[in-house]
């Protein structure tokens, strides 16, 4: 039997410290894909958003190509993220422990970790950001396309690419204060990077955070 | 007689300094100007509906000042030619037939679509490029390409659907006022080149009285509802319309009755960009603080020393 939250390539190496294989290279590199892309994506849109960072554009080498590079780096990020969503979707379904969890988010916050129930691969936070993730890229898409006058001008109304630039800023808004909470978990979880850049944790990080994920991963080793 | 006291000069043969230029900015675009040293008179285009003809010179002076050229046209079954306002194709005359209800006259409504020069421009409030767009203190808004990053921002901005974006530069073009002929002492080519001065040019002062004369020659010839075109949803426009039917300004093409920058523009350029960095700011710092107060959330030895008796308890 495997878990929901168990995925291929998932795997415990006993010795000392133990080893827990997390994810798989195609993983990390479509992962790596979809990081660049929204950072990329992050700072031509907020070049374009606000006259105070217009100076941004320079990374781009101007405005022209900033416009112009923009909605393809956003179609690459709309593909590699489709490609994380197939793999992460189904250990990202919510579950029972999860809203325990949530509920007592303040305590994780204050340091209290084991005060939290055991959780499986994904945490309620990192669900949370997924879905969040997920939900936002799909609005972001729509939106930019409509707004994306190069191809798509001739399709709607100007009142609807005004609609469509105003919910494309407010989405790109939330996906960056998302992404905020994503890059902060992973730094103030001490160890976690290590399982998006080798793709591998040590047990006692598993056993720390996902104990549940560490339990069924060495229960289905026989 | 009236009609033509507004003449323009003819064009100066010697060189001549421009009478504005940068240090006359109101506005300009995703930056700010130093309030300028004096304020230029108001200029205005005034455009007399209900004495166009229809010609079309307006439209051969624009693209000959501009030094522009658009393909030769294709009927589309109106004498709009070209259809719609191009990236090269700055104003266009459209052409309305419509059946007065009270009198069962077959009116023919020219509009000469253009710019409108808004003194709140729309446009220029959307722009995200530094300077692509200026307002002077004459009122003209006017567009500097080598600025324009070609977004369509300007096009979403503005209530009269105006600017064009060229598939050629990736630029946004629209009338000038002919900025730079007003800027040494000419008026606008369209007005130059009408010959029924339907289109004249001048102080907005001057057009306002000049545009009263005919409103009221108007109205004493059975037009009850002409008026004046100077919409102040947008602070008024330096490109004015004598209409014979002001009540109901959609009848000449759909030209706005009350047109305003859009909410949504106002919205998104307004509280939103500030809104939206602040909370970029706030996650930030949340969590900047958060990690100074708590400190990394580290794994002991005893969480590895748990995970390895787990480990090799259940696999031995």
């Amino acid at each position: 039997m495997t878990a929901y939250d168990v995925q291929p390539g998932d795997r415990v190496h006993p010795g000392d410290p133990v080893i827990v294989d997390r994810y798989t290279t195609a993983a990390r590199i479509n992962h790596w894909i979809t990081a660049t892309s929204l950072v990329l994506l992050a700072l031509s849109g907020l070049a374009l958003f606000a006259p105070s960072l217009f100076f941004l554009t320079a990374l781009f080498t101007g405005g022209q190509t900033t416009r112009f590079i923009h909605p393809w780096i956003g179609v690459v990020l709309f593909f590699s993220f489709a490609g994380l969503f197939l793999r992460f979707w189904k250990a990202n379904l919510w579950k029972a422990e999860d809203g325990t969890w949530l509920a007592r988010l303040r305590d994780l916050l204050a340091g209290h970790e084991e005060r939290l129930p055991d959780v499986g691969k994904y945490n309620a936070g990192q669900k949370i950001v997924f879905w969040a993730m997920s939900i936002l890229i799909v609005v972001l898409i729509v939106s930019g396309l409509v707004s994306w006058d190069e191809y798509f001008s001739q399709y709607t109304t100007l009142e609807q690419k005004r609609i469509a630039i105003l919910v494309h800023d407010i989405a790109a808004i939330a996906i960056i204060c998302v992404w905020i909470v994503h890059v902060y978990a992973a730094i103030w979880f001490r160890g976690s990077l290590p399982a998006m850049v080798r793709g591998r944790v040590t047990g006692g990080w598993a056993w720390k955070h996902h104990r549940k994920w560490l339990r069924e991963l060495v229960a289905g080793k026989h | 007689m009236a009609n033509f006291e507004f003449v323009l000069p003819p064009p100066p043969t010697k060189d001549v300094t421009p009478l504005y230029g940068e240090q006359d900015l109101v506005r300009r675009s995703a930056s700010s100007v130093p309030p300028p040293a004096r304020k230029l008179t108001e200029v205005a285009k005034l455009i007399d509906v209900s004495k166009c003809i229809g010609c079309k010179a307006c439209q051969s002076a624009c693209l000959e000042w501009n030094n522009e050229r658009i393909p030769v046209g294709e009927n589309v079954g109106v004498y709009d030619n070209p259809p719609d306002l191009t990236p090269n194709m700055f104003t266009v005359m459209r052409f309305t037939e419509w059946v007065n209800p009270e009198t069962q006259n077959l009116e023919w409504l020219i509009r000469k679509d253009g710019c409108m020069h808004c003194e709140d421009p729309g446009c220029l409030k959307a722009c995200p490029a530094p300077g692509a767009i200026v307002q002077y203190s004459n009122g003209i808004v006017d567009f500097d390409h080598d600025k324009c990053i070609g977004c369509g921002y300007c096009v979403k901005g503005c209530p009269f659907n105006i600017p064009r974006i060229s598939q050629v530069d990736h630029k946004a073009y629209k009338c000038t006022l002919c900025s730079d002929r007003v800027a040494v002492g000419q008026g606008p080519a369209c007005a130059k080149a009408c010959p029924t001065h339907a289109i004249v040019f001048g102080t907005k002062e001057e057009m306002k009285q000049h545009a009263e004369g005919r409103i009221t020659d108007l109205k004493s010839r059975g037009f009850a509802n002409a008026g004046l075109y100077d919409p102040p949803g947008v602070k008024g426009t330096h490109v004015m319309y004598v209409l014979q039917h002001a009540d109901q300004p959609a009848l000449y093409s759909g030209l706005p009755k009350d047109p305003r920058m859009s909410p949504l523009v106002q919205l998104w350029k307004g509280p939103g960009k500030v809104a939206g960095l602040a909370a970029i700011a706030v996650f930030a710092a949340v969590g900047f603080v958060h990690h100074l107060v708590t400190g990394a959330n580290r794994v002991s030895p005893e969480d590895e020393e748990n995970a390895k008796r787990l480990a090799e308890g259940q696999s031995s």
